[in-house]
């Protein structure tokens, strides 16, 4: 697995955080800020954890503190993936 | 001591998650029924524990009270707990969007908090390593997690506060939501809900000692029965809301009754008087604060506890206040096991429905109570044709603590 992409994303979040009433992940969501589909710092922070766990990577806390939108989210772990060294 | 009355806070709304019924009707209608929800657990696999029967509350669908994005960051006690709340603010027909920003707040009592969520992440941690730990432990767990929930789902940002006096902390909590309305609130939902049946919760409470080991469960828990031979756990309680009741007249809202005093004490040392038992004195204290006299009360809700020593030291505190056999005394939390501190809050639900009725809910289990536990205790079927006015409700927590509240009809 080396690289996440939004229907992963979406997946993980409605396992780790729920699914907002009134909010459709399956619909334009990549541009959203985090708190416009309903999720707190601390939603983004169980989905993490879960990311890390699944690829086997650790994500830079000030890194996400600028992932505020479901395409900077996928762009930083993404960025970490492909930095990582094959095996 | 009209000044008293004059400014006691309406109850206008109810809502209720118990071991005999989810919902203030479903409940209501069991407790008149003499219905007992004291069961085999289900919950969890009890069959290596000593003791095996508990109060669940029956029906439950998470997904039907609780929206999704707070379904992975509640443990079971604050899903009852998101689930009464609305039931009760819906039920006094309030909504808080309507008031002024700080106007309304939630006082909960809690004893064990997330304690199943708990357990889940300790478990993950020991087993696989602290990365496996939920985000949401950091507040799921904690005893105040039910205020905060339900502050944040109905937009209740007044002042709002959580108390933990175990048994006692139903009765405690609307006392604190009480001295808000005093100083200003609109509207505070107050009352408690406790839940830990899981096997973490478990060892917790056969630690705590004073269960029955009883496996019948209509003989399990029997309070001032001769033959009582502990209580059961249960899970569950009630939330209520307290209004201003000047505000709450004018909006034209139903009130059941008002909270019109409060009175709380700890226990002395056990070898002084009355082996130390306060509850008397936390009793005596209510009825001064609502400025009425013993002759006033026409009802007591036990605290009840279904051990020999501690119901004959609740009896003669009563017998002591009121003289032997003197007022109708009942205790249908026989009916749910003890519920910690939503055991107090649901018997205030109960007192409030026997005022707004005119029907005092019957103590099962117990067909008389013992020689020396000289209480009017109402058995079996509701009791009928009396005029309720006033009642008075008893607790007492792990620990000491003692409390108790004065509900009053409102004036016609």
């Amino acid at each position: 697995m080396n690289r996440l992409e939004l229907s992963s994303l979406t997946r993980i979040l409605r396992e780790c955080a729920g699914e907002e009433e009134g909010v459709d992940l399956d619909g334009d969501v990549l541009d959203q800020y985090w708190f416009e589909l309903g999720y707190d710092s601390l939603a983004v922070l169980q989905t993490t954890g879960y990311i890390e766990r699944e690829f086997g990577i650790v994500l830079d806390g000030e890194d996400f503190d600028e992932a505020d939108t479901p395409r900077r989210y996928l762009d930083m772990v993404n960025r970490v993936l492909s930095e990582r060294a094959p095996v | 001591m009209s000044t008293t009355a004059a400014t006691a806070p309406a109850v206008t709304g109810i809502g209720v998650a118990a071991p005999n019924g989810l919902g203030l009707k479903a409940w209501w209608a069991a407790v008149l029924r003499g219905e007992s929800g004291i069961r085999p657990l289900t919950r969890f696999d009890a069959s290596p524990y000593p003791v095996r029967l508990a109060g669940e509350v029956p029906g439950f669908v998470d997904e039907d009270h609780v929206p999704s994005r707070l379904l992975q960051q509640t443990d079971r006690v604050t899903r009852l707990s998101l689930a009464a709340a609305k039931e009760a603010l819906d039920d006094a027909g309030a909504d808080p969007a309507d008031l002024p920003d700080y106007a309304a707040g939630v006082v909960t009592a809690n004893s064990a908090g997330g304690f199943e969520f708990g357990q889940r992440e300790l478990e993950a941690l020991w087993s696989r390593g602290g990365r496996h730990v939920s985000a949401y432990q950091s507040f799921a767990w904690f005893y105040a997690v039910n205020s905060g929930q339900i502050s944040i789902r109905h937009g209740l940002r007044g002042a709002s506060g959580v108390i933990v006096t175990e048994q006692a902390g139903g009765l405690d909590a609307t006392a604190h939501a009480r001295r808000q309305i005093r100083k200003g609130a609109h509207l505070v939902v107050t009352g408690g809900i406790d839940s830990s049946l899981c096997p973490w919760g478990w060892a917790a409470h056969l630690a705590g000692g004073g269960l029955s080991t009883e496996p019948d469960p209509a003989r399990a828990y029997l309070p001032f029965d001769p033959d009582a031979s502990g209580y059961v756990v249960g899970e569950g309680g009630a939330h209520l809301v307290l209004e201003d009741a000047a505000r709450a007249r004018e909006r034209g809202a139903r009130i059941y009754g008002l909270v019109a005093g409060h009175g709380a004490a700890f226990d002395g040392p056990a070898g002084g008087a009355g082996g130390g038992c306060r509850l008397g004195a936390a009793a005596g204290a209510a009825l001064a604060d609502a400025g009425i006299g013993p002759g006033d009360v026409d009802v007591v809700f036990a605290d009840a506890a279904g051990e020999r020593a501690a119901d004959r030291l609740e009896a003669e505190a009563l017998a002591e206040l009121f003289g032997p056999r003197a007022v109708p005394v009942t205790a249908p939390k026989s009916m749910t096991g003890r519920l910690a501190a939503g055991g107090s809050a649901l018997d205030l639900a109960a007192a409030l429905m026997a005022l707004h009725e005119q029907v005092v809910p019957p103590t099962t289990g117990t067909s008389a109570p013992a020689d020396d536990c000289p209480v009017d205790l109402v058995t079996g079927t509701p009791r009928t044709g009396l005029r309720l006015r006033t009642a008075l409700v008893l607790a007492r927590g792990r620990g000491g603590f003692n409390s108790a509240v004065v509900v009053r009809a409102p004036a016609a």
